[in-house]
């Protein structure tokens, strides 16, 4: 009976998206508490008017038995809300990972059976095709640990910001030289507009990189078929202000406010491509946190997307 | 010649399978996504479908109950080939008309080409 209710209303199905039993989960224990408080407020006022002549001292009996169950409930439903999320994120980051690095592993497996069977005849370029596959999902694996990693290091409590001196444009620059092939390949032209005679600003090159390659490539992943991607970088007051436009794909707004979110991506995205950890915006936005800036950006689905950052240059 | 559709969007499995199947003497056709999947199946009338589930435009569940559906493709054994191995996904792939559930990481590519042979021959 208790269930065919709770089923009614739902919480069966939020509490097992949490992995939790019904007596761990917020929302239940939420209604439970609600429950007590109408049933303590409701006693306290018969047990009141009973022994208590005076009706405003009875109120106010009531009221602060309701105040005080209610801050008990509240703080009681939130600890378990901790938990539920964190329950929550650890079984979805099981989930994502275990795909992540199975797809690769497969890859791997059977291109290794095939190269080894007894029977199979190759020419060289045959083989320097399979060779370039195995490098290709080992690289996968390879860029997965490694964002887990710094995504390890980001929830440990912070990474150091080694920041020295440097020129932000020469490093925009490599890192566009660098994802030519791939920006012509997905058909993308790349332009980059460095206001003239930037100062030098003091940023963790090696940390600044990932930012910039996660936005890069996301900008190009995600935009299609003769797409333009224009990057811009300028003072403003005492910061670095970096922005990329792109004209891809969007992101959905009902997404927009979840787009920082570990693991997270959007329906969009995922019906286009499925490989992806859905952690690259996560560690953009740590890093850029770390290093005293500020990251945000505008987009509309179907029309494009541009991203933002700004860099203190001290 | 018994004729393969596969439709996965890891293009380096495509490659391999593409490689072993001829080997075998079946003539493979690709589709990288569950759309071009189910065009394909219809206008190819393939002998066997091979399936992944995570794909790009039409999850693979979908594309089991579109083929299981129609009438002119509803006899077609379907093969499912993923990383996934939920026992939901299992139990709704069967439901939906899958002739065979097969977790990738769990297959030498020995067995998996055995167990397309097997269900070509029946």
């Amino acid at each position: 009976m208790l269930k065919r209710i709770l089923a009614q209303l739902n919480i069966i199905k939020q509490c097992k998206q949490y992995g939790l039993s019904v007596w761990q989960c917020p929302q239940f224990l939420f209604l439970l508490m609600g429950i007590v408080i109408v049933a303590a407020s409701l006693s306290s006022y018969l047990i009141g008017i009973r022994y208590v002549a005076d009706p405003y001292l009875v109120s106010l009996m009531v009221i602060s038995i309701v105040v005080i169950l209610f801050v008990i409930s509240f703080i009681i439903t939130q600890s378990f809300e901790r938990l539920a999320e964190a329950s929550r994120m650890k079984s979805e980051f099981i989930n994502v990972v275990s795909h992540q690095l199975r797809s690769p592993i497969t890859n791997i497996k059977w291109i290794a059976d095939f190269l080894t069977s007894e029977d199979v005849e190759m020419t060289s370029e045959k083989k320097q095709e399979y060779i370039g596959h195995l490098k290709e999902n080992t690289a996968r694996m390879v860029e997965l640990v490694d964002e887990l990693l710094v995504v390890a290091r980001i929830e440990r409590g912070g990474f150091p910001v080694r920041k020295k001196q440097g020129s932000l444009s020469s490093l925009i620059r490599e890192l566009i030289k660098r994802s030519k092939v791939f920006a012509e390949a997905s058909n993308v032209s790349l332009k980059f507009y460095s206001q003239k005679d930037l100062s030098k600003a003091n940023f963790d090159p090696a940390l600044m990189r990932m930012v910039i390659e996660n936005l890069l490539d996301n900008a190009i992943r995600y935009t299609k078929g003769k797409g333009k991607i224009e990057i811009y970088l300028k003072k403003k007051g005492d910061n670095l202000l970096f922005s990329i436009k792109d004209n891809g794909v969007g992101i959905p707004k009902a997404d927009q406010t979840h787009i920082f979110k570990k693991f997270f991506r959007s329906e969009n995205v995922l019906r286009e491509q499925t490989q992806g950890s859905g952690l690259g915006l996560y560690i953009v936005k740590s890093i850029i946190n770390a290093s005293k800036g500020r990251v945000w950006f505008n987009s509309v689905e179907g029309k494009g997307t541009t991203f933002y950052f700004t860099l203190p240059i001290k | 010649m018994k004729k393969i559709l596969f439709i996965e969007d890891e293009q380096s499995l495509q490659k391999t399978f593409e490689d072993v199947l001829k080997k075998e003497g079946y003539e493979i056709i690709s589709a990288l996504d569950g759309e071009v999947g189910l065009r394909l199946i219809k206008s190819e009338k393939p002998d066997l479908v091979l399936l992944d589930l995570i794909l790009p435009k039409i999850h693979g569940l979908e594309v089991l109950e579109k083929i299981k559906k129609d009438p002119e493709t509803k006899n077609i054994p379907v093969i499912i080939l993923t990383n996934i191995e939920g026992a939901k996904d299992v139990e709704r792939a069967l439901e939906l008309g899958a002739t065979t559930y097969l977790v990738k990481t769990s297959y030498a590519l020995k067995d998996i080409v055995n167990k397309i042979k097997k269900t070509l021959e029946r």
